[in-house]
């Protein structure tokens, strides 16, 4: 049976070019970075190495960057570690509504030790306004998160706008940039901000690895306290192999940026126009021209996103859904619901992320599975009868 | 591993009694989209057996197969045998269910059991206002 892989939005595979770059410190290269003798010099030139790759991939400094364990702990590490670091400033923080868990949690979380937090609202197509971040800064607004491009639907944020407005007002700013370093161009001067998260998974790098950007001068608490590694700042020895592996896929997606943006592109527009003229009633979700190039979602109406997944998973298709089916706590994805999809119609949400290595062919594959799914499972489905009805009754 | 069974499998890619009774017998609607599942449950009713069951359902992988072997298992029994259906007589026939799923368990179940409710009260051996359980809405 083909296999398509199309949920490059849970993570990536990793290119043969990066373990290979990882093997060696997994083997022979052993050494812990701390350490003064000859296998120390090897794992630190390797991690350092790996720190000038990272930092090209953003534009910063070297120094800047701060390895850690996962887009997760990046994400934390920031919230919580910039908001503490100035709290004798303040104890207001601003998100938008469509964060990511690991940001939304983390100002849950400040919330509990005594912060407030305002949630900025989006669009219809997932867009944060500027202006509403800006109406939402206090006097002790210590804080805005905002993130770089949402992996659910796609959009891109105007963070450069954000971060502007936000800069004016005197206020650090963090962008969750996960689902878009090593994907699309980010430059961390350009845009403006103050801190950055990214992850290895999600540019064909391994698990387990991330890094915070911090822009030199600016305050953050340790998150692990312990030794001197990454500046004092994040204490443990350094997973070296993973590091060189994110440091070796961060030069790859420098190099293969603009021919990879205009490969998923093309099949991200080919599945969006194939599907909306193949089915009735499907939504495209998110921003209709400012979304991440691989990214495909949408809403099917009348029926649940986890049935259509796993009919398409017996035909060798790999795909993601934010249906409250398919999450463990039950509930529809915020991020849908936020952009003022009814409840019922996000049950259908259907998400395609492309990879390098699909092909055409692959699309026309998911265009031809996909229709006798959405039938059958709408045969079977009351909503759909019901609409069927009241359509028959000249509503 | 797989988070459903091959019993989960095999009614979810086959599901048994899929449709509506034109002139059912009895109708029971539980759930409703917004929580992600919905069942409607069709019985027609002779000699106080159920003589035919069918169903549609809007739902994931679990809701859907739980439908359809509830139905597979109501089939052919009496109204008093089809009432002690239980949610974890369903679970058990499919082989187990992940934990986040045994609501469609319950979900299959109640169905069944209003749509032979529904039967009663219209032949006016049920007195109505039964009172709504806490987790339908209607």
């Amino acid at each position: 049976m083909r296999k398509v892989y199309l949920d490059n939005a849970a993570t990536t595979p990793i290119l043969p070019e990066v373990l290979e770059a990882m093997l060696p410190y997994l083997r022979d290269a052993y050494g812990n970075p701390q350490s003064l003798h000859g296998w120390g010099d090897e794992a630190r030139e390797a991690i350092e190495d790996a720190r000038a790759k990272v930092a090209a991939l953003v534009g910063s400094q070297p120094e800047e960057i701060i390895f850690t364990s996962s887009g997760t702990e990046s994400n934390n590490f920031a919230i919580k570690g910039l908001a503490m670091a100035q709290q004798s400033k303040g104890k207001h923080i601003v998100v938008s509504a469509i964060e990511h868990f690991s940001t939304l949690h983390s100002a849950r979380t400040l919330e509990k030790w005594g912060f407030e937090m305002t949630q900025v609202p989006v669009d219809r197509h997932g867009l944060v306004d500027p202006n509403e971040v800006s109406r939402s800064l206090r006097k002790d607004t210590v804080l805005v998160s905002v993130m770089h491009a949402n992996s659910e639907v796609g959009t891109i944020q105007p963070i450069r706008e954000i971060a502007g407005l936000v800069k004016e007002a005197g206020v650090v700013f963090h962008t969750d940039a996960v689902a878009a370093a090593g994907t699309i161009p980010v430059d961390v001067r350009e845009l403006g901000v103050d801190a950055l998260s990214l992850a290895g998974n999600q540019f064909y790098g391994p698990k387990g690895v991330g890094a915070l950007w911090l822009k030199k001068g600016v305050r953050i608490i340790p998150f692990l306290d312990g030794g001197v590694q990454e500046g004092g700042r994040r204490a443990g020895t350094e997973n070296v192999p993973a590091i060189v592996g994110l440091g070796k896929a961060a030069e790859l997606a420098q190099t293969e940026m603009k021919s990879k943006m205009a490969h998923l592109s093309t099949l991200r527009d080919r599945l969006i126009e194939g599907l909306l003229s193949r089915i009735e009633h499907v939504i495209l979700t998110g921003h209709p021209t400012q979304r991440l190039p691989g990214n495909a979602s949408f809403c099917v109406e009348f029926i649940e996103g986890e049935a259509m997944l796993m009919l398409l998973s017996q035909r060798g298709i790999a795909v993601s859904s934010g249906s409250a089916c398919t999450s463990r706590a039950l509930k529809a994805s915020h991020v849908l619901t936020a952009m003022g999809i009814p409840a019922e119609v996000a049950q259908g949400s259907l998400l395609f992320s492309f990879g390098r290595e699909d092909t055409e062919e692959d699309v026309d594959y998911v265009l031809e599975a996909l229709p006798p799914i959405v039938d059958r499972l709408r045969q079977m489905s009351p909503l759909y009868a019901k609409f069927l009805k009241g359509r028959k009754g000249g509503k | 591993m797989p988070i459903y069974s091959e019993k989960v499998m095999d009614h979810f890619m086959n599901p048994r009694n899929v449709g509506e009774i034109e002139d059912a017998d009895g109708i029971g609607e539980v759930g409703n989209p917004v929580c992600g599942d919905m069942m409607t449950f069709y019985i027609k009713v002779k000699d106080n057996h159920l003589s035919d069951v069918k169903f549609k359902t809007f739902g994931c992988g679990a809701a859907i197969a739980v439908s359809s072997i509830v139905s597979e298992m109501a089939k052919g029994k009496t109204l008093e045998e089809a009432k002690k259906l239980t949610p974890a007589l369903v679970a058990e026939e499919l082989e187990g269910l992940p934990k986040n799923k045994y609501h469609c368990s319950n979900l299959g179940a109640q169905a069944l059991n209003k749509a032979i409710d529904n039967y009663l009260e219209k032949q006016g051996k049920m007195v109505k206002s039964k009172g709504r359980r806490k987790d339908e809405k209607k």
